[in-house]
């Protein structure tokens, strides 16, 4: 049995509790070891990718060890093709996301550090949990950490939107508390196998009607208001208008797909039948999502609220993707989020980088920026197409597959979906032609100063896999294809055995 | 011929450690050095280490004496380390406390102690009348206690409130114990449940007498709607005596009210089932949203008391071994996480006064980083946060209820949970989020103090990571009950 998933998983957690004795004044040695943890993170990753084997869908790198036996809870962690990508995104983001706050974050550097790597370490445990119990502990944790850098380093109303941020969340994810706990018992006494271990209860068919569709809605309302899904979108936008770049950037890039992971391991395999009775109200819930989200960005004044109800948007596709329930549909949407990830996590990198020279994210205050900082122009026109899903980048293929595993569920919703894509020209091409082209109508604009080495080494690696994703999608979906067939397989023999379990 | 009794000091050991102690407290306190109280202290310490070690040595002990009176077993003892711990951590936060706020006195540890042997006689109680003569002991000296400061208009109000009410209480309580031997023939818990399994339960004069039994214990462990006292009790009562209220008290009125409840009153389940989820239901939300409006930490931890009382009574209407374990476990998490929090706020001072004010706490995390730190874990203990222990506690609480059948009662708790969350993070918002006004708030240095803080700490996160042998223990201290 490897240890690879916890080194990876508990390796920010040691940096925190080192930078935690660490002398206060000594800011340099704190960064540097914060940012040292993150990559030692990243490259522990690495091996994850390369050894992973595509060919099959079981978990892998598993790890189990009893933890409290007398209730079935175990320390179970592995991957599979579902959660591999997002682990790699999280630890690949979180060095990126410490080098982008060298300067931006000016004080209590010590804390901002620690808050950060416990973040890390709540974020992975997520992906990597494979008990509801650990997986519950995990998503709890790691609310705490998302709140306090909202609440300390946050924008003017901060505290409104830290504290609005926690309560929505709380609710939805203590409502899953008690669906976990009636899952564990009705399993149990059914089986009689009290266990919370997910491979163990997913094997077993849950009884169909009420029940299920309770549970099927306690746990999708937890991972909506992540996610979030219209209309539980609201903490959104003050969150991320609040929050400091890197709290934006990891809640874009890596919270937000927590919501979307949870619907793909836990309510598609468990709940079947519901899922497929509820399935169309997904549907139409991820369609309205994805035009509100649109349409409210077009006429956003402030560049962050922009990219914020993006996410709404985006998310919606993937949300979109995953409800279809066949094979390009998922394995779009798994692509999709980590193309989201990288995409709005490198235009909120970009639009911090503004903030930092400007103080302003207000798209009248800039124009004529492309004759000032023509390098800066050029990343974030390459961001903007991959944000849009130009053919060749990243956005493009996530984006085509969903819709074409949408276009066979339901011809009209996907047209209507499609036609997102185009609103999305519109507010990102619009947002980008007000803010880089044009004449410089502000004289302080015209001493800004272009990118900076740091600045650079934080956009290219999010660029070169923009690309990557963009040119050789296989590299990627490829993880992925045999888990999510494996998945749909699930969810539709489950499906059929609850129905006939339910009718004889 | 009257047979003499047979007296097993064994099976009142630790109760008999702390009463002991208390007295030769009382000697101590007659001898030099007079200006110094703090050796008093200490002794008192010494005390309750032996009563603690004393408990985890008699582990596993199943007997009564007494006549039957006096009862040494597993629950007995769970409610004995939860009290030990208690008092343990209020004797270390009052000493420079109490110091500091010029009320040092040996009396103050003489009456702590007398109250702890107090709490453990209640749950080592196996006799209504035993219980009562424990609750007397136990809250007589928290009536003197709550006044202790005794130049305080509100030391005065908080006394003399929770005399007057306990008093009632008391007598409601009496007159139970009267009605119930009057329906069964005695006030032995055992007899009394033999009577009932016999045929008693129809009696009338019973679920009178055991209505009125649970007035007195409502009051106890303040259950909405007994709990009018509290706040202003919390208020006024010196800190760390608070926390002792808090902590102590209701772990040993807990204790004898399951033993009462699993032993004598268990074929009768279908009839008070419902009483306890009204009380739950009640406490949990009267509590949560009352304190979303308080400006008083002392008030505010008041009113979250009378929530998480809530949240525990959920425990009990589940019944069980689950449901019995885990109120017993929430009793010992509950301990330390209160004790723990009233310990970091009785360290504040502004101005030379106790900062006791929501307001107070801002911009503490700049100045004193430690102290913030542990009373925002405990905060996130009593929010229930992973991977504290108040997580795991609400857990296994949610859980039991869940598995009893009571989905809805579980969907409310999280529900007020969540609620609660609000004004938890009020204080952490402050001391994180915001800049003090005017003069801060220090953190007084204590040695004494910090190592209570630092042990509560432990216990919370070590409750928190592995619960699973703490967690065994209660379960076990319930099940032979149920047999």
């Amino acid at each position: 049995m490897s240890a690879v998933l916890s080194t990876v998983t508990f390796l920010p957690l040691l940096g925190a509790l080192v930078i935690f004795v660490l002398p206060r004044r000594s800011e340099a040695l704190v960064k540097v070891t914060a940012l040292v943890t993150s990559l030692i993170a990243f490259a522990a990753s690495v091996p994850l990718y390369a050894r992973f084997d595509a060919g099959t869908a079981e978990y892998q790198f598993v790890e189990q060890r009893a933890w409290m036996p007398a209730f079935g809870i175990s320390y179970h962690l592995g991957v599979d093709g579902i959660s591999l990508l997002l682990v790699l995104l999280t630890t690949f983001l979180m060095p990126l996301t410490l080098l982008a706050s060298w300067h931006s974050v000016e004080r209590r550097w010590k804390e901002f550090a620690i808050t950060m790597l416990l973040l890390e370490t709540g974020m992975l445990g997520v992906f990597v949990a494979l008990d509801l119990f650990l997986f519950y502990i995990f998503w709890e944790a790691m609310l705490i950490p998302m709140y306090l850098v909202i609440g300390i380093w946050g924008g003017p109303n901060r505290v409104y939107a830290a504290v609005k941020f926690v309560l929505y969340t709380l609710v939805g994810s203590l409502l899953m508390l008690v669906a976990i706990l009636a899952l564990y018992f009705q399993h149990g006494s059914a089986t009689g196998v009290f266990t919370y271990d997910l491979p163990v209860i997913a094997r077993w068919v849950v009884p169909g009607g009420r029940g299920q569709i309770l549970l099927f809605l306690a746990f999708s309302l937890a991972f909506a208001i992540k996610v979030p899904m219209w209309p539980f979108h609201t903490w959104l936008p003050d969150a991320h208008v609040e929050a400091p770049t890197p709290g934006s950037v990891i809640l874009a890039g890596v919270l937000l797909k927590m919501g979307t992971y949870g619907f793909l391991r836990f309510c598609l395999p468990l709940f079947p039948q519901a899922t497929l009775t509820f399935a169309p109200w997904m549907f139409t819930l991820a369609v309205i999502g994805i035009l509100y989200g649109a349409w409210v960005s077009t006429v956003q004044p402030d560049i962050k609220k922009l990219v914020a109800y993006s996410s709404v948007s985006h998310l919606g596709f993937v949300v979109l993707g995953l409800f279809t329930l066949n094979q390009q549909g998922i394995v779009g949407g798994i692509i999709q989020m980590v193309n989201h990830g990288l995409s709005t996590g490198a235009l909120f990198l970009i639009v911090g980088m503004l903030y930092e020279r400007r103080h302003t994210r207000l798209i009248t205050d800039f124009g004529g920026l492309w004759k000032i900082v023509p390098a800066l122009s050029v990343l974030f026109l390459v961001v903007t197409f991959s944000s849009i899903g130009l053919p060749g980048l990243n956005g493009f293929v996530g984006e085509f597959l969903i819709l074409v595993g949408a276009f066979q569920v339901s011809r009209p919703l996907a047209v209507i979906a499609t036609s997102g894509i185009i609103f999305a020209a519109v507010y990102m091409l619009w947002m980008y032609q007000r803010v880089i082209f044009g004449e410089v109508t502000l004289e302080e604009n015209r001493r800004l100063t272009d990118l900076s080495a740091r600045e650079w080494v934080i956009l290219v690696p999010v660029l070169a896999f923009i690309f990557w994703i963009g040119v050789y999608p296989v590299s990627f979906t490829g993880k992925t294809e045999t888990s999510v067939r494996a998945l749909i397989t699930q969810v539709q023999t489950k499906a059929a055995a609850t129905v006939a379990l339910a009718s004889p | 011929m009257i047979p003499v009794p047979v007296i097993s000091l064994r099976i009142i050991g630790p109760a008999a450690v702390l009463a002991v102690t208390g007295f030769v407290l009382m000697l101590l306190d007659l001898l030099p050095p007079r200006g110094r109280r703090e050796h008093l202290a200490f002794v008192g310490l010494g005390g309750v280490v032996i009563a603690l070690i004393a408990t985890i040595l008699l582990w596993g002990s199943d007997t009564t004496g007494f006549q039957g009176m006096a009862i040494l077993d597993n629950l007995a003892l769970f409610g004995t380390l939860v009290i030990g711990y208690a008092t343990g951590l209020v004797l270390l936060e009052s000493i420079d406390y109490i110091k500091r706020r010029s009320a040092e006195s040996g009396e103050f540890y003489i009456l702590v102690l007398f109250a702890a042997a107090g709490m453990v006689i209640m749950a080592g109680a196996n006799d209504l009348i035993v219980v009562f003569l424990g609750l007397e002991t136990m809250s007589l000296a928290l009536y003197v206690l709550a006044g202790f400061f005794r130049t305080e208009i509100q030391a005065g109000e908080a006394s003399m409130k929770y005399f007057l009410l306990g008093a009632f209480a008391s007598g409601f309580f009496l007159y139970g114990i009267a009605l119930i031997y009057g329906a069964t023939g005695s006030t032995n818990l055992d007899k009394i449940g033999a009577a009932v399994r016999a045929g008693a339960a129809k009696e009338p004069l019973l679920l009178i007498g055991f209505a009125l039994l649970l007035v007195g214990f409502g009051f106890k462990i303040s259950a909405v709607p007994f709990h009018m006292w509290t706040a202003d009790v919390y208020e006024g009562a010196p800190t760390s005596v608070t926390a002792f209220i808090a902590t102590g008290s209701k772990a040993a009125a807990f204790t004898a009210l399951l033993r009462v409840l699993l032993e004598s009153l268990r074929p009768l389940q279908g009839e008070w089932g419902w009483l306890f989820w009204v009380l739950a239901v009640l406490s949990m939300t009267l509590g949560n949203v009352v304190a979303i409006a308080q400006q008083n930490l002392k008030r505010m931890l008041a009113y979250s008391s009378i929530a998480h009382v809530g949240y525990m009574l959920m425990g009990i209407v589940a019944g069980g071994g689950l449901g019995g374990g885990s109120v017993l476990f929430y009793l010992l998490v509950y301990t330390f996480t209160t004790a723990g929090a009233f310990g970091v706020i009785l360290l504040l001072e502004r101005g030379g006064v106790e900062a006791v004010g929501v307001a107070d706490t801002a911009g503490l995390a700049a100045r004193s980083p430690l102290a913030a730190l542990a009373l925002a874990l405990f905060l996130l203990s009593l929010v229930g946060i992973p991977p504290t222990a108040g997580f795991v506690g609400k857990f296994y609480l949610f859980g039991a209820a869940v598995r009893a059948g009571y989905l809805w009662l579980a969907v409310i708790g999280v529900l007020n949970s969540a609620a609660a969350a609000y004004y938890y993070l009020r204080i952490i918002v402050n001391m994180y989020m915001r800049e003090p006004e005017g003069v801060p708030a220090v953190v007084m240095p204590s040695f004494a103090g910090s190592l209570a803080v630092v042990v509560a700490l432990w216990g919370i996160i070590q409750l928190g990571i592995f619960p699973a042998p703490l967690f065994d223990l209660a379960q076990s201290a319930v099940l032979p009950l149920l047999r």
